[in-house]
């Protein structure tokens, strides 16, 4: 049936929730039409996640939730409780950039930058599941599709695929490396 | 900026608990699981409603089980774990294929199957900002009495965009509804109307639980393919199921479900063409079957002639890939 009625006011008092923020036991008021992306951004001042399109198509407002790249822009804010979000602001370690904020600046995968917080948190997923196990190459097509819900209108994605490609060779190559120095021991 | 209106939010932990919310607030209120359709629809003014029931902490929604008979798919397992699920992929590949086809990675991760069956009708007038939408005036799904993609359209013909339907049809998948009325069972295929304002027939009070599957005889092959522009993102702009049943290349039956259409799948059986051989030719026919009985509309983007000419295409190459033929024989030539 059509929704026709006009909505008439419902109570919306901020409910208190608790969420793991990049590492950080954090406490907050939120309203439940609240998404994260409004939380993160105005709530509690973390702006390094972009509203973009806000509704699902350009990925720019990607976080990590429970480790998976997900959207805080169609994610309502009471449904992370309990749950470890991860945004830009907790990428890298006590003031040091992480690996892929250094090859995306070294590379020069960012143009106008909008679309990097959220490139970084795909980008991160894809990286922190590598296995030598599963997959000992690192493949462009990979990197493709796992950076798919990500829209860029400057780059044309060469350099950013460029970019997470030399993170991820890195990365095989030192669990590679320890895989080797464990075999030769005794 | 998009920005949701204010709603109540219920976040029930048992069954028992989410259907005594679902019969208070009826009709006024949705079944919220991944989001990734009704909060878009909520913040374009599409959908106004005034309390959503989430499903996320409901664990008995979750997940996969196989039996003898059946694979059971709960309607909270997310469409990348329905993707990537070994027994899904082994037993249903083309809802495996479909599945994968969805969205992208990060709607895949939120978004559930019970929510993908649930999906809204779309259409080029109404998936537009409240504003954009007022200076045409409503329609015949918002508050209006005119059809601005089909003139003098009497019905919405607003068109069903879930991947995961068409190949459910094809499995012959039944769906398990609880209300605080009991449980209702119901073949995916009969949940869909010719009403694009409210086409999916799951009542407001009622909570989908699962989707049943049988397990297919290893004579019935069904392949989904999805016409999109993009690789990622992208709703179909045709999406068909063909599902082959038969033996040492030779038809015994089968059906063709084509979607993107209006609101509901075309189904077109195919028990009457038994005896025919499963190769170029019934690859032919079956393209001029559908062409002679489904029609795209003007409702979703790209000129409705053209992707009736793409159905007739990705028909043909269905057929091709379950009779073991090159998918594109011309392309292959050249």
């Amino acid at each position: 049936m059509p929704d026709t009625a006009p909505p008439s006011p419902v109570a919306v008092a901020p409910v208190l929730i608790t969420l793991q923020l990049n590492g950080e036991p954090t406490s907050v008021a939120v309203p439940p039409h609240w998404t994260l992306l409004e939380l993160l951004r105005y709530g509690l001042g973390l702006t390094g996640t972009k509203q973009g399109c806000d509704k699902g198509d350009c990925g720019t407002c990607t976080v990590r939730i429970d480790g998976e790249p997900q959207l805080a822009c169609l994610t309502l804010a009471l449904e992370v409780r309990d749950r470890h979000v991860e945004t830009v602001e907790g990428l890298g370690v006590g003031g040091e950039p992480h690996p892929l904020q250094e090859a995306f600046a070294r590379v020069g995968a960012a143009q106008c930058g909008f679309c990097t917080p959220g490139m970084l948190m795909s980008a991160s997923a894809y990286v922190d599941n590598l296995t030598l196990q599963d997959d000992p190459v690192v493949r462009r097509e990979d990197i493709a599709a796992a950076l798919a819900g990500n829209l860029c209108r400057c780059t044309g994605y060469t350099k950013i695929l460029q970019a997470v490609e030399e993170v991820a060779q890195v990365v095989l190559d030192r669990q590679r490396e320890i895989e080797e120095s464990t075999a030769e021991e005794p | 900026m998009l920005r949701l209106p204010p709603f109540a939010l219920h976040q029930p932990t048992t069954v028992a608990e989410a259907i005594a919310h679902l019969a208070a607030h009826a009709p006024d209120v949705r079944v919220i699981s991944g989001g990734t359709d009704l909060l878009p629809n909520m913040k374009l003014a599409q959908t106004r409603i005034q309390h959503l029931v989430s499903v996320k902490f409901l664990e008995e929604l979750h997940g996969v089980t196989r039996t003898a008979t059946h694979l059971r798919i709960g309607a909270a397992t997310s469409l990348q774990d329905l993707a990537d699920d070994e027994d899904v992929r082994e037993t249903l590949p083309a809802l495996a294929f479909a599945a994968s086809r969805i969205g992208s990675p990060q709607i895949r991760k939120m978004g559930t199957l019970g929510g993908n069956i649930s999906l809204d009708t779309r259409c080029r007038y109404i998936n537009q900002t409240e504003l954009w939408r007022e200076a045409l005036g409503g329609c015949l799904k918002s508050h209006g009495t005119e059809c601005h993609v089909v003139p003098g359209g009497q019905g919405c013909v607003a068109s069903l965009s879930a991947d995961t339907v068409p190949p459910l049809i094809a499995y012959g998948a039944i769906a398990e509804m609880v209300s605080d009325k009991g449980i209702r069972r119901a073949p995916v295929q009969d949940l869909f109307q010719q009403d694009g304002t409210w086409h999916v027939r799951i009542a407001r009070e009622e909570l989908l639980l699962a989707v049943e599957i049988p397990l297919p005889e290893p004579t019935t092959r069904v392949v989904y393919r999805k016409w999109a522009v993009r690789q990622s993102i992208d709703f179909p702009l045709v999406s068909v199921a063909v599902r082959l049943d038969g033996a040492d290349g030779v038809l015994t039956g089968g059906s063709i479900v084509v979607s993107a259409l209006g609101p509901r799948p075309r189904v077109l059986s195919l028990n009457a063409m038994a005896g025919r051989k499963i190769d170029e030719e019934l690859a032919q026919a079956l393209g001029q079957l559908v062409y002679d009985r489904a029609r795209p509309l003007p409702n979703i983007p790209y000129d409705a002639e053209y992707r009736r000419e793409r159905m007739v295409i990705e028909v043909r190459r269905a057929v091709r890939v379950l009779a073991g033929l090159p998918e594109r024989p011309l392309a292959q030539q050249a």
